[in-house]
Formats: structure tokens, sequence, C-alpha cells
């Protein structure tokens, strides 16, 4: 999946599950602002990336996530180390 | 203290608010209906209360409703409707101190689908967020006081078949012992077929899926058993004191709740149990049993549950005060049905009749002696005794009167 495939598809799914304007998804924002995440939905964000694209993360891997940018790179890598 | 009703509200399958259920309750029409996804399940009957889960996504944020089962969103809406009627704001609940007491025994759907995740996935962490919030026996008082950003007391009564009741009997003690002046009380049932399974095994449902509207005939010689269902129903109660400095309208006074066990079999009802239930409330009312004008019946439709609870209306109020279950209509719904039938039965005081105990045909032996309503009949209630009896032979009944 390329990166661009990758945000499409990341922002979609954090439109659909945060209830939140796809045009508000600044890749520079900081993720938990942008979204309004509380501690709760970093589990969310676990089921809904298993869901889209099959492989398992934990909460921890969000911990070097600060911006949207960053959590399309993860994803990324995540694909790359498939 | 005295103790008043300043509001009520209902989300049932006879009416998803007050109005559609006055309507339904004047008409004799019944919620019943099949959900043919239960015979594959393997259900022996499909027979069950036909309602349909509220979308609140317009009234509630995100993380409002992720953790909401089931019967935590009928009792949101019930209790709303319950809150707007006693012309409670949220500008009011934060100002002031409020409780909750909701009856609920179970969560089985949320409970059930996560963890069907869990062996589907092999990863807890993918039963999401709101599972926990969703799965507990306190669902429905967690997620509201939540929401409506309660102070007071907070917890649920699980006591089978009449969690509801005793919730708005504990409620009713709670204030007239000064403890709150005001409680946010109700009851609520999930109608998904999880819920319901292991009930059905036990051969207590009715087999008529032929005719689902005259399926419940609570008292009738005919009955087969129950159906079930589901939904929420909330009472506002607050002292007297409280609901005059708020200058609320007072739908009716709490008077009296009676309670018991019968400490004899887990499944089998049992007269004196019923009869100590009736005559404690009676007692706490003051009042002798001719005073009251109108008994809602606990009866289920069971064969022998309502040959029982027969005998212990005619044992305490002899053979004329009116009686009707309005479980004919809205069949069973089970941890609800002690709040929602306060809730018909307000209704009825409100708008002056009785409403009918649809599918009385022919009287049983027991049954012939009592006066059953079986339409719906203009009358003036100023007191009315509510009788809900659950598994484990645990006994409720509330006395609620017209204030004066």
């Amino acid at each position: 999946m390329s990166r661009e495939e990758v945000v499409e598809t990341v922002n979609g799914f954090l439109a659909e599950e945060f209830e939140v304007e796809v045009e508000s998804l600044d890749p520079n924002g900081i993720l938990h602002e942008t979204l309004d995440l509380d501690s709760l939905d970093y589990v969310d964000l676990v089921v809904v990336i298993e869901s889209h694209f099959g492989f398992k993360v934990t909460g921890e891997d969000f911990k070097s996530i600060s911006t949207l940018n960053d959590f399309y790179d993860f994803i990324v890598s995540k694909f790359e180390h498939a | 203290m005295r103790v008043v009703i300043t509001g009520y509200g209902v989300y049932s399958c006879i009416g998803k608010n007050v109005e559609e259920v006055t309507d339904s309750l004047r008409q004799g029409r019944s919620g019943i209906g099949i959900a043919e996804d239960r015979r594959p399940f393997g259900y022996r009957s499909c027979l069950t209360g036909i309602l349909e889960e509220p979308d609140l996504k317009k009234d509630l944020s995100r993380r409002e409703r992720l953790g909401m089962s089931e019967e935590a969103k009928y009792a949101y809406v019930s209790t709303k409707e319950a809150l707007d009627m006693a012309g409670i704001t949220q500008d009011y609940l934060d100002q002031n101190r409020a409780g909750i007491l909701f009856g609920n025994d179970s969560t089985a759907g949320a409970v059930i689908e996560a963890v069907d995740t869990i062996r589907e996935k092999k990863d807890t962490m993918l039963v999401g967020s709101g599972s926990i919030f969703q799965s507990m026996n306190s669902t429905v008082n967690m997620n509201l006081a939540t929401i409506f950003r309660l102070r007071g007391i907070n917890f649920t009564i699980s006591a089978a078949c009449a969690s509801g009741s005793h919730a708005i009997g504990v409620g009713f003690h709670m204030i007239k012992s000064g403890l709150e002046d005001m409680i946010i009380c109700g009851g609520a049932q999930e109608v998904n077929m999880y819920a319901f399974g292991s009930f059905d095994g036990l051969g207590v449902f009715s087999m008529r899926e032929d005719n689902p509207a005259q399926s419940s005939r609570p008292f009738d010689k005919d009955r087969d058993g129950l159906v079930t269902s589901g939904g929420a129903a909330t009472v506002v109660i607050e002292s007297l004191e409280s609901a005059q400095r708020r200058g609320a309208t007072i739908l009716g006074e709490l008077t009296g709740y009676g309670f018991s066990s019968n400490g004899d079999h887990i499944s089998n009802p049992d007269t004196g149990g019923q009869i100590d239930s009736i005559t404690r409330a009676l007692k706490m009312a003051g009042i002798k049993p001719d005073q009251v004008d109108y008994v809602n019946a606990h009866a289920t439709s069971t064969p022998k549950g309502d040959m029982y609870e027969a005998q212990a209306i005619l044992d305490v109020f002899g053979g004329k005060t009116p009686v009707s279950s309005t479980k004919s209509m809205t069949g069973h719904e089970c941890w609800m049905a002690g709040a929602s039938e306060i809730v018909y039965s307000m209704i009825m005081m409100r708008n002056g009749f009785i409403a009918p105990n649809i599918n009385f045909e022919n009287p049983d032996e027991v049954s012939r002696n009592l006066n059953i309503i079986a339409e719906a009949t203009k009358c003036n209630l100023d007191t009315i005794a509510s009788n809900s009896f659950g598994f484990g032979g645990t006994n409720s009944t509330l006395i609620v009167k017209k204030y004066e």
C-alpha cells in the first residue's frame, strides 16, 4: 500500500470512528488534539487499525507518535516490515 | 418525609414515549411479534416484544454512546422523557444533588459479544474501549450518571423480575429517610436473543407463534407461557419539599413499598410470600385493601405463576378490586417490568382508565373469582398497587396514591 493510500484509508476511518471532518485532519496536527483522544480512545485506535489493515499494534506503539504524519509513517512502516 | 413522583418516561414495545404508550394502553394494542433470527439460534419459541434500538447519534457524543449497552440506550430515552416531564434541566442537575437507582439483572448481549470477539481475535484489546461499560450489570446507572452529571446515590438493584420495582422502593426509602432529595429510579431490559436463551430453554415461553398478539394471556385458562420483552422506564421521585420548592407538578405520591422473600423454590412462586409483600405495602401506606382502586398484577401468563398470584390477590383484596396485567400487551419486560408497570399505572391514574388485560377470554378456577378487567375501562383511580415477583422468590409491591 502506498503512503497516499495509507493516508486516505487512515483519514477515512479516523473521521468515521472519531466523528471528525476529514478536512480537519491536518497532517502536521497533533494526533490526540485533532481527534480529542482520551486514554480510552487509544484502545479504539488499535481496533480500527486491526480491522482496516489486518495487523496488530499495541497501545505502546503510540508513545512515539505525535502528529498525524507520525501516525501515517507508523502505518507505512508496519507494511514495510510485514 | 413524603415522597412524590414528578416525572415518568417509557420506551417499550407498545410505544417509544408516554404518548404512544398511552394510546396503546387505551387500545389494548399488543407489542408482541416474532423474531425469526431466534429460530436458527435454537429457540423453541421466537415470540418477543418488538422494539428497535434508538439512534442516539444526534443526542450524545461518541464517548457517551460507546459505553452504552442496549438497555442503557433505552434507559437514556425514558430518563430524558421523565426529566423533561419533571421540568428538570441539565442546569438544575448541575446545581443540585440527584441520585440514580436502576433495576437491571444482566447485560448478556454486551458480555457475549465481547467474549465472541476475544475468542475469534485472541486479543482482549480488540473488544474496544466501550465494552466494559456495556458489560457490567451497572451499565445503566454508570452511563446515565455520567451523561446527566449526577452526584447522588448511584447503583443498580439486581432482583430478577422485581428489579425495577425494588429500585423504586429503595429510592423511596432513601428519600423518606432524608438521605436524598431526588432520585431517578427505573428499570431496563435488553431484548436481544442472548438475554433469553436459557429462559426459553426452561420451557416457560408461550408457543402460540401463529398469533403473537394473543400469545401473552395472563390469567386466561388457555395461557401457555410467557413472552419476554424489554425497554426501559423511569420515574423521578423526590421529597415533597423538593417538588414544592421547584414548583413541580406532582403526579402521584409513593406511599407504600412491601417486600419479602419466599425462602423456598428458586423458580416456583409462593402465595404466602406474595401476600406478605402486598400486606406490608398496605401497612406502610396505612390503608385497607378496599382503598386500593386497581392492582397491576405481576401475572406473566404462566399457568402456575398467575394462579398463585390470583390466589394472593384474592386472599388480600377479595374479588371486587379491579385487576389487570399489562403484560398481556407488553409481554414480560423482566428487569424493567416493575418500573414500567408503575409508569403504565400512573398513565391510567392520570387519564382515568384501566388498561385491559387483553386475551382474557376464559377464567380458570382461581381467576374466575377476581375482577379482571378485560376491556379498557373508564375509572377514577386514586390509589394503585403494583406487584412484581421474581426468580429466587423475591417479591415487591409498590403503592402509589394520587397527590392531595
